[in-house]
């Protein structure tokens, strides 16, 4: 089986066990074992099954693309490592073409087409389908390991669950506390359901399908934060996740619709219709490969844009129709010069993005992740750190042929203003996930804007190894909430010494997210790669367009906040006395089913940026994976005709690297010996600091008034506007509707009175009758037989006389 | 009730008769000088059967009570043999011929059946109540 239909065959497979293990325990889960506590087996297996078809496939992708060092130097040189024979097996070329000017020539290697044609008509077409190239082998990898983790991790932290439960959060109104039945098997249900769709946006091989998977990862999302919904704060937690991902899903929709209503397609890459006709996928259409792959807006896009002066032109041709269309044919390249369809191309990209905006929680939208620590801490771990929240970022690389710069400029601003944001929140949280939901937002903004800047390379690096050392930083901190059963760091303190292992992995975490590494060695964990190529990126981009370097400012002072936030998690939860002696007492070390992932997670926090000596690493895996035409330098030629979007590989060159090495590895060390100073040291008292710049620390504490802001501004009027249509609705149609009830009640009681009187009284009358006859005539019957002989003797001869009175003449006669 | 009509109607003339009954025709004749025919029949059919309805009214003895059936059964068949007879018709009149003993043979049978029931009936009654007064025999009542 050559690897075209192996692929597919393999990640399908992967993909859909997680279904299969979500419908069996739909069906069957609380009978699955003691208290449905197979769920987590049939889960765990199915998760497990799916991590090693995806390592199969991951295999057979390096052995037929050997992962080698990139050459910097030479453009073409990026696809070097994409195996020559792969263009006879059916993979789009991946031979390095011409250099220079043209750049990458040629479409990375990749497999697609559609397992089931949803609806295809004309030239539209919507199927289920994959698309399968580096990027996804390396998520599927990455997905199904951590979901693997979390699994057996949340088979011992759902424990609980298999019981009765008195969740002691929920006061009822009789003052006592909720008792509900345990909901382990529901977990792995939603678990399972969330693997599915998880894997589905990201095999998906068009934007419907992604769309479908998104909204699905939307729903699992609700409810897993809901998993407590008795209390408030969970359901709520979880509708409004839910609610705000829809205002980003609204503008996703839009950009589905400008792309589907002009161009006719969503599929990624092209595909052959029913008919044997090839439609071109979204990719070539942007980057026709006759163009060197360089960015234009397509002819569909144009023509929609240009509707009027289309008209206009077959209007001119109505006699002969054909000519009228071979006319608007040649024409498109003048209007596609005059600037038709970079609107519509800016707002697909953006749209698209909006949706990426929602559900990678960047600013505006951001203030849904923190609430959504509400749910379970795996949940947290798996859905809102390291899988889900990335679909936005993995969305914007996937699409990324499609973004033009102006697009490019906004999603960094958007990634640098979030990332400053959260950031800063995550500076004063004294919750322990939320320090780790904010840090998650922020290292979300630090991925879009490296994508922005034009890092793609840098900012999927960083989705990766981020995945991977913030899952763990969240089981390590599940880890500690089950031993303190309290989420406040402030209750914490000096717990190294009674979980050992938690604290170690959770150092590793720490270090790896903020980069920590030898500068001139390059040697580091595995934040340090991903963080440094951003840096890198981002001090390119702003000298190239110095009037946006505050770009490279938010990343730095990010870095510096970063290290100083999670130090001070570190510092304040395992390190000096403890704060809370009654916390400490009962702390324990974690069980080993939790202990082990937290370990096989921290070991691929250090280990999943490094490059091996033969060029193996996932950075330049990732590399097979760029999208056509997008290794080159980009000009703005729209809104901001100024912008260049640097190439990313002259990151690598020496000044550049160096500096950023060196300013990532100040501002962590920065960071690191201030929270060191503030909380170990104790040479700068946090309490003077806080009192010190008081509005500050209150405004930060306050989350920026987001949440105040939001509310006063959208929530409160629509609630509002709820109250006042309610009010209508109470008011005047509940009025008039109950006075029409009353007049019917009214007519109803005249009907019931006419009824029992007058035709029951007929019928009762007439009964009453009947029986009084009955009873007079009774007397008759009195059992004398002489008596009865008597009456039918004069009987007879009264009916003769009357007969002979009445009928005399006839009888005479 | 037909026989009993004819026999209203069957009164010598000479006796007056009420006005309302001056309406039924005697047909001319006199039963006290004509020769046997059938109206003499006719009328000792009737007076059976009066003397039959006068016991059933007046005694209060079941078995007299049977036997007053009897009477009444048997007046009425010496009305269906006379009236079945060819030699107490004029010539050309239609008889009831055959017909007419059939029915009282009919009758005869009847009694006899009926007979059999009332005695088993007023045996049970007397077992019962040690009487056969009928008048004692109103459980049936309404």
């Amino acid at each position: 089986m050559d690897l075209e239909s192996l692929l597919p065959t393999l990640l399908g497979l992967a993909w859909l066990l997680p279904l299969a293990s979500f419908v069996i325990i739909l069906f069957a889960g609380p009978r699955l074992g003691d208290h449905g506590k197979g769920a987590a087996g049939v889960a765990t297996a199915a998760i497990v099954g799916s991590f090693v078809l995806s390592l199969v496939a991951f295999v057979s992708w390096v052995a037929e693309h050997p992962v080698r060092a990139v050459a910097h130097g030479d453009h073409g040189e990026a696809h070097a490592s994409a195996d020559p024979a792969h263009g006879a097996t059916g993979h789009a070329p991946a031979e390095e073409h011409g250099h220079g000017e043209t750049g990458h020539a040629a479409a990375p290697p990749h497999s697609s087409g559609d397992w089931y044609t949803l609806y295809e008509g004309g030239r539209l077409k919507l199927s289920i389908g994959w698309y399968i190239d580096a990027l996804t082998v390396l998520m599927f990898v990455m997905i199904t390991f951590i979901a693997t983790c979390i699994h057996v991790y949340a088979s011992g932290y759902m424990h609980d669950e298999l019981h009765d439960i008195t969740d002691h959060e929920v006061h009822l109104s009789d003052g006592g506390h909720l008792h509900r039945p345990g909901r382990f098997h529901r977990f792995f249900q939603a678990l399972s359901l969330f693997c599915f769709s998880m894997l589905g946006i990201v095999i998906a091989g068009n934007l419907a399908m992604v769309f479908i998977f998104w909204e699905l990862v939307g729903i699992c999302s609700w409810f897993l934060i809901g998993f407590y919904y008795e209390r408030k704060s969970a359901s709520n937690a979880a509708n409004k996740a839910f609610i705000v991902n829809r205002i980003g899903d609204f503008g996703m929709l839009i950009g589905l619709m400008a792309l589907w209503g002009a161009l006719g397609t969503l599929h990624f890459a092209d595909s052959t219709g029913a008919d044997g006709h090839v439609r071109q996928g979204l990719f070539s259409q942007v980057r026709p490969p006759d163009t060197g792959h360089f960015q234009r807006v397509p002819d569909g896009l144009v023509k929609f844009s240009a509707a009027d002066r289309v008209a206009a032109v077959l209007k001119e041709h109505a006699d002969d129709p054909r000519a009228g269309v071979e006319k608007v044919e040649a024409k498109v390249e003048d209007w596609r010069d005059e600037g038709y369809g970079r609107w519509l191309l800016l707002i697909a990209g953006l749209g698209i993005f909006c949706g990426c905006v929602g559900k990678s929680a960047q600013f505006p939208l951001f203030v849904w992740l923190p609430d959504a620590m509400e749910g379970p801490t795996p949940v947290s771990a798996l859905v809102h750190s390291a899988t889900m929240v990335a679909a936005g970022v993995y969305l914007v690389g996937r699409f990324y042929p499609v973004l033009t710069p102006d697009a490019l400029l906004v999603i960094a601003y958007v990634g640098a203003i979030t990332l400053f944001i959260s950031a800063t929140i995550a500076l004063v949280a004294n919750d322990i996930k939320r320090v780790l939901a904010y840090s998650t937002v922020s290292q979300l903004g630090y991925m879009m804007l490296a994508l922005g800047v034009g890092g793609w390379l840098a900012g999927l690096f960083h989705l990766v190894t981020h995945a991977f050392f913030k899952s763990l930083l969240f089981l390590c901190s599940g880890s500690v909430i089950h031993a303190c059963h309290t989420n406040d760091m402030r209750k914490m303190g000096g717990l190294a010494k009674v979980m050992p292992w938690t604290s170690g992995t959770m150092l590793v975490g720490c270090l790896a997210i903020i980069g920590a590494g030898v500068p001139f060695l390059d040697i580091g964990l595995s934040g340090y790669y991903s963080k440094d190529s951003i840096l890198a990126q981002a001090l390119l981009f702003s000298r190239e367009n110095p009037s946006h370097s505050i770009l490279f400012y938010a990343v730095a002072g990010g870095a510096m906040l970063t290290a100083f936030y999670m130090f001070r998690l570190w510092f304040m939860t395992f390190a000096g006395e403890p704060r809370d002696h009654h916390v400490h007492e009962h702390a324990h070390e974690s069980p080993p089913v939790m202990v082990y992932p937290l370990v096989a997670l921290a070991i691929l926090a250090v280990v999943s940026g490094w490059t091996l000596p033969g060029g193996f690493g996932i950075a330049n895996m990732l590399e097979q994976a760029r999208p056509a035409g997008t290794g080159e330098t980009e000009l703005g030629r729209f809104l901001f005709s100024g912008l260049v979007v640097p190439a990313e590989h002259e990151s690598h060159a020496h000044d550049i690297h160096v500096t950023a090495s060196l300013v990532a590895f100040a501002t962590a060390a920065t960071g690191v010996l201030l929270a060191a100073a503030m909380y170990v040291w104790r040479v700068i008292s946090p309490a003077a600091v806080a009192a010190a710049v008081k509005p500050v620390y209150t405004f930060l504490a306050n989350r920026w008034y987001f949440d105040e802001i939001y509310r006063f501004l959208f929530v409160l009027p629509v609630l509002g506007f709820s109250r006042l249509v309610s009010g209508v609705d109470k008011g005047l149609i509940d009025r008039f509707i109950e006075g029409l009830a009353w007049g019917a009640k009214q007519v109803a009681g005249f009907d019931a009175w006419i009824d029992r009187t007058l035709i029951d009284g007929l019928v009762n009358g007439t009964a009453n009758a009947t029986w009084n006859a009955g009873y007079e005539l009774k007397k008759v019957q009195t059992g004398q037989l002489r008596q009865y002989v008597m009456f039918i003797a004069l009987g007879t001869v009264a009916i003769f006389v009357l007969a002979g009175l009445l009928f005399r003449s006839s009888i005479a006669g | 009730m037909m026989v009993f009509g004819v026999t209203c109607a069957c009164l010598p003339s000479a006796i007056p008769l009420p006005p309302c009954l001056g309406i039924v025709p005697l047909f001319g004749a006199n039963p006290f000088t004509d020769p046997i025919g059938l109206i003499h029949y006719l009328i000792v059919g009737a007076v059976l059967f009066t003397a039959g309805v006068a016991c059933m009214a007046l005694k209060r003895n079941a078995l007299g009570i049977l036997m007053g059936i009897e009477l009444v059964l048997n007046g009425a068949n010496i009305n269906f043999v006379a009236f079945s007879s060819p030699y107490l018709r004029a010539e050309g009149t239609p008889t009831l011929g055959l017909d007419g003993q059939v029915v009282a043979l009919f009758v005869i049978l009847l009694a006899a059946a009926e007979a059999a029931v009332a005695l088993a009936i007023t045996l049970n009654f007397y077992n019962n109540h040690a009487t056969v007064d009928v008048d004692r025999a109103d459980d049936l009542k309404g």
